[in-house]
C-alpha cells in the first residue's frame, strides 16, 4: 500500500542516496603501521624524523663513499649541483649561486631530500645514523654547525639555515590557495 | 591604407610590416583581389606545375595492419628534444622537449608529451601499485588501480608546463637555440581521472587541514605539497591521456593534474597522499621551483603558470621560401583561466594585429590561435602577447624584468620574439 509513511521512509531513503551513490567507496582502511614503510615525510618542525644520530666528522666517510662522485670533493659541485658555498650571492646585482648552505630554507629538507632520494643509484640505502651524519657533513662544509655537533631528530631541525627568512608569498594566487606557512 | 576604416576587410593590412586582419582566415572569401595576395604572392613558381606521375604505392598493396600504430617513417624527425644531461651517471634526470614547431592543433600526442623526471621513469606493475590517503584524515585509505577504475571518472583537456620553462630567455643575451629547446616543457592532452576530492571525501578530510603532500613511486619519491583548497577544487588523479592509459614517462599508472599551476605539482606515478596543517617544505618547493627577486627574497608556492603565449610558425628551423602570404600560428594560455585576445606583432611589438582564435577556448587548456601575415622578404620580429579573461596580459620583457628581475630562472612569460632575416631563418633574439 502506498502509505504516507512509507512515503516518508522513501524519501528520506533518496535524501541519503545521493550521497551514498556517488562512489564506490572501494579505499581500504589501512593502519598507521602498514602506511609506516612508506610514510617518509618529515615537516619542517622535525615531525617524523626517526631516531639515530650523527656528527660531521662521521659524515665525511659516508660522504666520499656515497656522494662526492657526483656532487664533488667537500659539495664543491660537478657534475651535479654544488652543496656548499654561495652564502651572501643572493644579494641584489650578484649571479646566485644556490646551494644547501645559501639558499635552502630548512635543515630537515636536506635530511629529508638526502633519504628519499639519495644516493642516486641506491635511494632510501643509508642508515639513519648515516643519515644525519652526511647532513651534519654538509652543514658542518657551509660553516653553519660545527665539526663534532651532534644531530639528531631534535637538534637538526634547530638549525636556523641562513636563508631561513628569504622566501616572501607569490602576490598572484588563487585567493582560495594563498595560505603561505608562517 | 585602411586605418579609418572601423572593420577592415579581409585581406587589409591592420599593423605594420605586413600583419594582415585575421578576417582573412575567417571569411575565406574575396580574398585574391582584396590585396594581391593570390596566386602571385605565394612565393612559389608561376611555372606549370611537373605532369602527375603513377608513383609505387599506387600500384602495390601497401603493409598488413601493427597492433599500436606509429608515425610515418617520413616523420621519423618529429621527436622530442633531450640535451645532454650534466652527468652520464644520472640518466633520467631533466626533461625531454615537446617540439611544439612541428605540430598544430593544441593536443600533443602523446609520445610527445613533454617529461620532467628527476629519478628516471620507473617501470611500474599496476597490480602491485597502490596509492594511499593518511594523515589528518578520519579513515586512512588504500587504493588498488582495480578499485579507482570502479570511480566515477571525468576528462579534461588541460596544459602542463614546467615552471622551467622558457627560463633560457633570462639569459642576458639570446641563445641560437629553437622552439624546443626554449619553449618545449609545455604541453597539453586529455586526461581522464578521478576527482581527488572524491577520495578525500571518502577518507574523511580533517577540518585542521590545509595541505596535501603528494608523493611518487618513483626512485626519488618526487614529492610536493599542494593547499587543500586546489585539490578539493579541480584536481585529477589521471588513469588516462589522450583516452589511453597514461604514459609511464607521464605517470604510469596514475599521476595528479593540478590545472594551470606549475607542472612539478602535477605529480607522477603517484603513490601517496598525506593531509597535514603545514607544507612540508620539500626540496622541490625550497631549493627549486621558488622564483629569487631583485633583492635577496624569493616568492615560494608560486602556483598559477600566468597567461603567455608562443608562437610554434614561424620558427627557428622551419625556413620561410620566398616573400608572400604565410599564417603565423601559435599557442596561447593560462594557468588562471582562459585565452581572450592573442595579437601578433611583425614589427617588434610596435604595431599589433589581432589573431584568430581557434575553438576550442577552455579554461586552463592552450588555444591555437593564426594571423595571416604579408612577408614582404624584408627583415621582420615576430612576437605574439596573450590577455586571459581575468584580464592579465602577457608582460614585455622589459615589465617582466622590471618586476622580478632576470634572476628568477622559473615561471618566465614574457613576451617572446623571433627574428626573421631575408632568407627566411627565425632566430630567437629579444625585442
Amino acid at each position: 500500500m502506498f502509505t504516507l509513511e512509507r512515503v516518508a521512509v522513501f524519501a528520506a531513503l533518496f535524501a541519503v542516496l545521493p550521497a551514498l551513490a556517488q562512489t564506490p567507496r572501494l579505499g581500504q582502511p589501512i593502519s598507521p603501521e602498514d602506511i609506516a614503510q612508506w610514510d617518509i615525510s618529515i615537516g619542517p618542525d622535525g615531525a617524523g624524523l626517526p631516531s639515530g644520530s650523527g656528527t660531521a666528522r662521521q659524515g665525511e666517510p659516508v660522504y666520499v663513499a656515497k656522494c662526492q662522485a657526483c656532487h664533488g670533493e667537500k659539495g664543491a659541485g660537478k657534475p651535479n649541483d654544488p652543496l656548499v658555498g654561495g652564502i651572501g650571492t643572493l644579494a641584489a646585482g650578484k649571479m646566485p649561486v644556490k646551494t644547501v648552505g645559501s639558499f635552502w630554507p630548512y635543515s630537515t629538507t636536506l635530511f629529508d631530500y638526502v633519504r628519499r632520494a639519495m644516493p642516486f643509484q641506491a635511494t632510501k640505502s643509508l642508515s639513519a645514523d648515516e643519515l644525519y651524519a652526511v647532513s651534519a657533513y654538509l652543514l658542518s662544509l657551509n660553516g653553519i654547525i660545527g665539526p663534532e655537533e651532534v644531530m639528531d631528530a631534535q637538534s637538526l631541525p634547530r638549525v636556523r639555515m641562513p636563508n631561513r627568512d628569504g622566501f616572501i608569498p607569490f602576490p598572484r594566487n588563487p585567493r582560495e590557495s594563498s595560505a603561505f606557512p608562517e | 591604407m585602411s586605418n579609418n576604416v572601423a572593420v577592415p576587410r579581409p585581406g587589409d593590412p591592420v599593423a605594420g610590416n605586413g600583419m594582415l586582419s585575421r578576417r582573412l582566415f575567417l571569411e575565406r572569401t574575396l580574398v585574391a583581389g582584396a590585396v594581391g595576395v593570390g596566386a602571385a604572392s605565394a612565393g612559389m613558381s608561376k611555372a606549370s606545375a611537373e605532369p602527375l606521375a603513377v608513383q609505387p604505392w599506387m600500384t602495390t598493396p601497401g603493409t598488413g595492419f601493427e597492433g599500436y600504430g606509429q608515425p610515418s617513417r617520413f616523420e621519423s624527425k618529429v621527436v622530442r628534444f633531450i640535451p645532454p644531461p650534466p652527468n652520464p651517471a644520472t640518466q633520467g634526470v631533466g626533461p625531454a622537449r615537446t617540439p611544439l614547431h612541428l605540430l598544430d592543433g593544441i593536443i600533443t600526442p602523446s609520445g610527445l608529451h613533454f617529461e620532467r623526471s628527476h629519478s628516471g621513469i620507473p617501470d611500474i606493475d599496476p597490480d602491485q601499485h597502490r596509492l594511499v590517503i593518511h594523515g589528518l584524515v578520519r579513515r586512512p585509505l588504500v587504493f588498488t588501480l582495480d578499485a579507482l577504475h570502479r570511480y566515477p571518472m571525468e576528462s579534461r583537456i588541460a596544459f602542463i608546463e614546467c615552471a622551467g620553462n622558457s627560463a633560457l630567455l633570462n639569459a642576458p643575451k639570446p641563445l641560437p637555440l629553437g622552439m624546443a629547446a626554449i619553449h618545449g616543457v609545455f604541453s597539453c592532452a586529455e586526461w581522464t581521472g578521478v576527482r581527488l576530492s572524491t577520495l578525500l571525501d571518502e577518507a574523511g578530510v580533517d577540518p585542521s587541514a590545509r595541505w596535501v603532500i603528494a608523493e611518487g613511486a618513483d626512485a626519488c619519491s618526487m614529492s610536493r605539497s599542494i593547499p587543500l583548497a586546489k585539490a578539493m577544487d579541480d584536481t585529477l588523479v589521471c588513469l588516462y591521456q589522450n583516452g589511453e592509459r597514461v604514459r609511464p614517462s607521464n605517470g604510469y599508472p596514475l599521476r595528479l593534474l593540478v590545472p594551470g599551476f606549475e607542472g612539478n605539482m602535477n605529480v607522477k606515478w603517484l603513490r601517496r597522499l598525506k593531509l597535514t596543517a603545514d607544507p612540508a617544505m620539500t626540496k622541490d618547493e625550497t631549493s627549486r621551483y621558488t622564483v629569487l627577486l631583485k633583492d635577496e627574497k624569493a616568492w615560494q608556492f608560486v602556483f598559477p603558470m600566468e597567461v603567455k603565449s608562443v608562437i610554434t610558425r614561424p620558427a627557428p628551423g622551419l625556413r620561410m621560401r620566398g616573400p608572400g602570404l604565410y599564417e603565423i600560428s601559435g599557442l596561447a594560455w593560462s594557468g588562471n583561466g582562459s585565452i581572450r585576445r592573442v595579437e601578433v606583432s611583425a614589427d617588434g611589438g610596435k604595431s599589433w594585429a589581432r589573431a584568430a582564435l581557434q575553438n576550442p577556448i577552455l579554461p586552463m587548456a592552450p588555444v591555437r590561435f593564426r594571423a595571416p601575415w604579408q612577408w614582404n622578404g624584408g627583415p621582420a620580429i615576430l612576437q605574439s602577447r596573450a590577455t586571459d579573461d581575468k584580464g592579465n596580459a602577457q608582460p614585455t620583457r622589459a615589465a617582466f624584468a622590471a618586476e622580478r628581475g632576470m634572476r628568477g630562472v622559473y615561471h618566465y612569460n614574457a613576451i617572446a620574439s623571433w627574428r626573421i632575416d631575408e632568407k627566411g631563418e627565425a632566430y630567437n633574439v629579444y625585442a
